[in-house]
């Protein structure tokens, strides 16, 4: 196995493109080392991207924010502004592990190893959050839900790798939040997960709204039906009736030592509706 | 209840001679011996869990460069006989031999069948790849109800149940079926004004030790060896390992290393012997270690089980006839723990008629070894919640129902013999007294309460104590330390001999170093091998007390032992100094040479201990998550030597029984593989998942013990499974009879309860 730490995207895409064998971006590596470890993967070539100063550091822009490729879940947390802007994101990338595996992982790990349970992913598609994809090719900008294609399985080409992970700007009005079900209070992996993201309009009526599931289908499940069920509403308790029904009904998820079939879609339900007010009042609303 | 004696030392809470090393990291684990030309075994464990093996090459693995041995079940002498493994554990010495290394079958998912050592342990992985193993795969019972079904596939098709007349003439997965009676259940039913009867299912439950197994085996061309590891009994692990090796004992040597938990999983060998005679066969030394994985697979957990109670009540809450018939999963070979589940189930209570049948089932799941207090939790869960619920429906405190059938001094034990001095009664004032009983119920929340028995164990012991040139004192035992017993050791020999605990220190010896011990389980070091040390000690007194009687020139009965020192009798006419140890010590020379004592001795007389827990659980009715508001446990540790161990104990077990009572349980799928076999999915409980567990210890002294100590390591763990359940039934309004209340299984019951 060959181990590069170049300190450009430009040198880590041509080391990736030129690989012969199986390449591996490594970012935090608390899914890549353990696969390793386990002896489900060996790679010919490992990139360390953590060199890259590129993807070290979270900058505010004009339109809103980048978040480097290696920034660890700690050092997000510590990002004031992002955490004012985007609670919903910060929060379910905090989720992530334990203390020492916040030190390490990142938002982008956590995306590219494309697992349904993923916890940073339904909250970065609520948010309306862009990758930028570095490749032989050069570069280009892709909504995060048209990253992961399958458990296990991203839309990544050959030598392609995420520089970054943008962020809107957000706003007073708008308000997103996170919420997982896991049987312990730490160290263990979404049984199913809700994420939401909302804009109040005039007199706090919901006038834009995105609602995302995790673990209860092979990617992450964006549910239009129950976001058009509080869209137009001050989320009073029919709304929140239709919106988890329109939840469960958008579930498809398996049977498995985590939970089963019914508790996994009620219980996204249940996550959504809860999620939903959190979000609500993040945004102002009463 | 006896008076309260003022100790000096004892329960006092020193820092534990073993800290340093363990908080540092510098403590040598089973896996930390590094020797010069030390290589690396593995072992290829079953794809199957139920299979003929119809052969086993070895030649390609053997071919690979960096390989330096390899064996199967062939390689290991045959001829192993049907007699008991002993210790906590159940079973025969020949099964043993078969889970150490399977011979013609393959019973579970991960039973070893072969075993490498190489240069390196990736390379040992490598040529586990190049044995090649012949199946002929047999169809698979993993439901403890199903494998007794006469359709049932037969795991041993030698198997004709014991414990039933007539003997039956076909075979089947029954191995034994344990009986006991009281009275007359029938009329003790008819009797009663309340009749419950119901079903308790509870999974099959690792002990999740957070050390793996592992030891370091060297080998010598003159036949001794020598084997570092991780063991809660090196005695034992030596006598098993000559047996299934048929080795020269006199040629083994057995140092048991610092050990990272047990809870009786450790009192039965699975790598040593491998380690050993691949070592043999390289003339290299061995080092063998588990993946967390392998842990899961192939050691012993405790059984998953299956039973109905039954219970008849009177409306003051008098227990008329109490019944329980419990099937318990063995794993592939005999040995659940049937015989002290049944003799604990009704052991808190007076109850003139009984009947208690249990029964050992084999199971294609791996063979289960002794979990602190082996068959207790699953029996007294299904008692404890019965109980439990009849005290609701008949509007009684769960205390006072537990007063009013309570056994005492002089109640004959279900299991035959009168109870000495017991503190059952006293845990339970304890707890009617607690601040956190008398405190509300949080609104919302629901309160639980359970009892919990152990017998405790004696067995033998030695310890010899020298005493250094300047009074310092040294203690060799022979009982691995698990949970601080060297610091209490400690605090004995300091208050037998007046000497303060900075100056004594105890080290375990190795089989060949110190006199034969039986392992540490039981909830037995700190009460026999205490009583072994106590008893050296006064052996040191003995010498002390004639020394200095003759060099005060009077009669060895003329001296007396007072706080550390000979003084002479009162009224004898010597103007003399008293002597300290120390004094002696420095004249040792001169009378006698070096202080020594020693004693060894089958402890007689192990009190038994009771416990009472209770606990307030929030219960979120649309998640089923279930918060542990708060935890009390309360026990009779007799006497704590060190109060800080003896809540080490009862936190500790609290935690397990929590943790199983919650989401602790085996997934298999249909083929038998165990689909959880990591910390991810089999969930112990994190730190952030428990709340501060309270305890208070009860200090029923036991008149057999020196100091009064009762066993409490073992007491701790049963309670909380049913002190959990019926918090959950009481916040939630409704009975949930099988573990794990995980969420999916909570919510799946409020769902039905709410449809109905
Ligand atoms: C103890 C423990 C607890 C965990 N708990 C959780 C949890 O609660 N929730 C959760 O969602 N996850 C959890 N995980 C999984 C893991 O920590 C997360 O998925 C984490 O976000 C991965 O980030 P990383 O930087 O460590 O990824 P890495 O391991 O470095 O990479 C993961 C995958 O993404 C690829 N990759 C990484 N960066 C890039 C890039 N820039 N471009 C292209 N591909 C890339 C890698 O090649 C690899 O395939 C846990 C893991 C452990 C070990």
């Amino acid at each position: 196995m060959r181990y590069e730490a170049p300190t450009t995207t430009k040198e880590a895409a041509n080391l990736l493109a030129k690989a012969k064998g199986k390449a591996f971006v490594l970012a935090g590596g608390t899914d890549l080392l353990v696969r390793m470890k386990a002896g489900m993967l060996e790679p010919d070539l490992v990139v360390d991207i953590k060199r890259i100063p590129a993807t070290r550091k979270v900058t505010k822009t004009a339109s809103g924010f980048t978040i480097g490729a290696s920034v660890s879940g700690a050092e997000l947390g510590e990002n004031k502004a992002v955490k004012k802007a985007w609670p919903g994101v910060v929060e379910a990338t905090e989720l992530i592990g334990s203390d020492q595996v916040q030190g390490r992982c990142t938002m982008v790990g956590n995306l590219c190893n494309a697992s349904p349970a993923a916890d940073s992913v339904p909250a970065m598609i609520a948010a309306g959050a862009k990758a930028a994809i570095v490749g032989p090719k050069g570069k280009r900008s892709v909504a995060v839900e048209k990253i992961v294609t399958g458990p296990g399985k991203t839309s990544l080409k050959k030598g392609e790798m995420i520089e970054s992970i943008s962020l809107p700007k957000g706003g007073a009005k708008i308000g997103d939040a996170y919420l997982r079900f896991i049987p312990r209070t730490e160290m263990d992996i979404a049984v199913c997960s809700a994420a939401v993201c909302l804009e109040l309009g005039a007199k706090n009526v919901i006038k834009k709204a995105t609602v995302v599931l995790g673990a209860v289908a092979p990617t992450a499940v964006t549910v239009p039906a129950a976001a058009k069920a509080i869209i137009g509403t001050k989320l009073d308790d029919d709304a929140l009736d239709a919106l988890a029904a329109a939840c469960e009904a958008a579930c498809n998820p398996i049977d498995d030592k985590r939970g089963t079939i019914e508790f996994r879609t009620e219980v996204a339900a249940v996550l959504a509706r809860r999620a939903a007010k959190i979000a609500f009042e993040r945004a102002g609303g009463k | 209840m006896a008076e309260a004696v003022d100790y000096k030392y004892i329960g006092t809470r020193p820092v534990r001679p073993d800290g340093v090393d363990k908080v540092t990291g510098r403590a040598q684990y089973g896996a930390d011996p590094i020797l010069p030309g030390m290589i690396h075994g593995r072992i290829l464990r079953s794809p199957h869990a139920h299979a003929m093996i119809k052969s086993v090459n070895l030649s390609r693995a053997l071919e690979l460069p960096g390989v330096h041995a390899a064996l199967s079940g062939a390689d290991f002498p045959g001829g192993i006989g049907d007699e008991a493994i002993g210790g906590e554990s159940g079973g025969t010495m020949s099964d043993l031999a078969k889970n150490v290394m399977a011979r013609d079958k393959v019973v579970y998912h991960g039973q070893a069948v072969a075993a490498v050592a190489a240069q390196t342990p990736q390379l040992a992985l490598q040529a586990l790849k190049l044995i090649e193993v012949e199946y002929e795969v047999l169809p698979v019972v993993l439901d403890v109800r199903a494998a007794m079904q006469e359709s049932a596939p037969l795991l041993d098709p030698t198997c004709i149940t014991k414990g039933v007349k007539p003997e039956p003439e076909k075979p089947s997965n029954v191995v034994s079926v344990t009986t006991f009676n009281r009275g007359d259940v029938d009329e003790g039913f008819e009797q009663a004004d309340l009749v419950l009867e119901r079903e308790y299912i509870v999974p099959m439950a690792h002990q999740g030790y957070i050390e793996p197994h592992g030891c370091v085996a060297q080998a010598n061309e003159g036949g001794a060896a020598t084997v570092w590891c991780s063991t809660q009994g090196h005695f034992e692990f030596r006598a098993a390992t000559s047996k299934l090796l048929g080795m020269n004992m006199a040629d083994l040597k057995f140092i048991a290393t610092e050990i990272g938990g047990g809870f009786g999983g450790k009192t039965v060998v699975y790598l040593e012997p491998v380690a050993l005679l691949l070592s043999q066969k390289s003339g290299k030394p061995v080092k063998m270690q588990m993946s967390r994985e392998e842990v899961f697979r192939a050691t012993g957990p405790t059984s998953g089980t299956y039973g109905t109670a039954k219970i008849g009540v009177k409306k003051d809450g008098t227990i008329t006839a109490a019944k329980i018939w419990m099937a318990f999963e063995a794993g592939g070979f005999a040995g659940a723990p049937t015989g002290p589940a049944a003799m604990a189930v009704f052991s808190p209570y007076t109850i003139e008629n009984f009947k208690v049948e249990t029964l050992d089932v084999l199971v294609n799941k791996p063979k289960v070894a002794a979990y602190r207090a082996p068959g207790a939790p699953q029996s007294m869960h299904a008692f404890e919640s019965i109980l439990d619920e009849a005290a609701d429906e008949l509007g009684i405190d769960p205390i006072d129902i537990r007063l009013t059938n309570a056994a005492s001094e002089g109640t004959t034990a279900p299991y035959g013999p009168k109870f000495p001095t017991i503190g059952f009664v006293e845990c339970l004032e304890a707890a009617k007294n607690h601040p956190s009983y008398k405190a509300p119920v949080p609104e919302g929340a629901g309160r639980g309460l359970a009892a919990g028995f152990w017998f405790n164990v004696g067995m033998q012991s030695s310890a010899e104590v020298h005493v250094a040139e300047n009074g310092t004192v040294t203690v060799v035992e022979g009982s691995p330390d698990i949970g601080g017993s060297r610091a209490s050791m400690c605090l004995m020999a300091a208050e037998t001999l007046g000497v303060e605990y900075e100056s004594i220190r105890a080290v375990v010896g190795d089989t060949q170093s110190t006199g034969f011990s039986n392992v540490t389980g039981g909830s037995r070091t700190t009460f026999a091998t205490g009583m072994a040390v106590v008893q050296a000690c006064e052996d040191i007194i003995t010498q002390c007390k004639s020394r200095a009687a003759a060099t005060w020139g009077v009669d060895d009965d003329q001296v007396e032992w007072e706080d550390g020192h000979c003084v002479p009798k009162p009224g004898v006419n010597a103007e003399v100094k008293p002597l300290s140890l120390a004094d002696m010590a420095a004249a040792a020379a001169k009378t006698g040479g070096p202080i020594s004592g020693r004693a060894s001795l089958n402890a007689q007389g192990a009190g038994a201990s009771f416990s009472v827990n209770f606990t307030d659980v929030a219960v979120d009715p649309d998640t089923g998550h279930v918060e542990v508001l708060n935890f009390t446990a309360i026990q009779d540790a007799g006497k704590a030597i060190h109060p800080a161990y003896v809540e080490g104990q009862m936190q500790g077990g609290a935690a397990q029984g929590i943790g199983w009572a919650l989401n602790e349980e085996y997934i298999f799928n249909d083929d038998g593989v165990m689909q959880n076999a990591g910390f991810l999915d089999y969930r112990i409980p994190v730190a952030s998942d428990l709340p501060m567990i309270d305890c208070e210890i009860v200090e029923v002294p036991n008149p057999s013990h020196p100091y009064g100590v009762r066993g409490v390591g073992e007491t701790p763990i049963i309670a909380p499974l049913a002190a959990i359940g019926n918090a959950v039934a009481h916040a939630t309004g409704v009975r949930i009879n099988e573990l794990p209340l995980s969420p999916p299984r909570i919510v799946a019951a409020l769902d039905a309860a709410h449809k109905a």
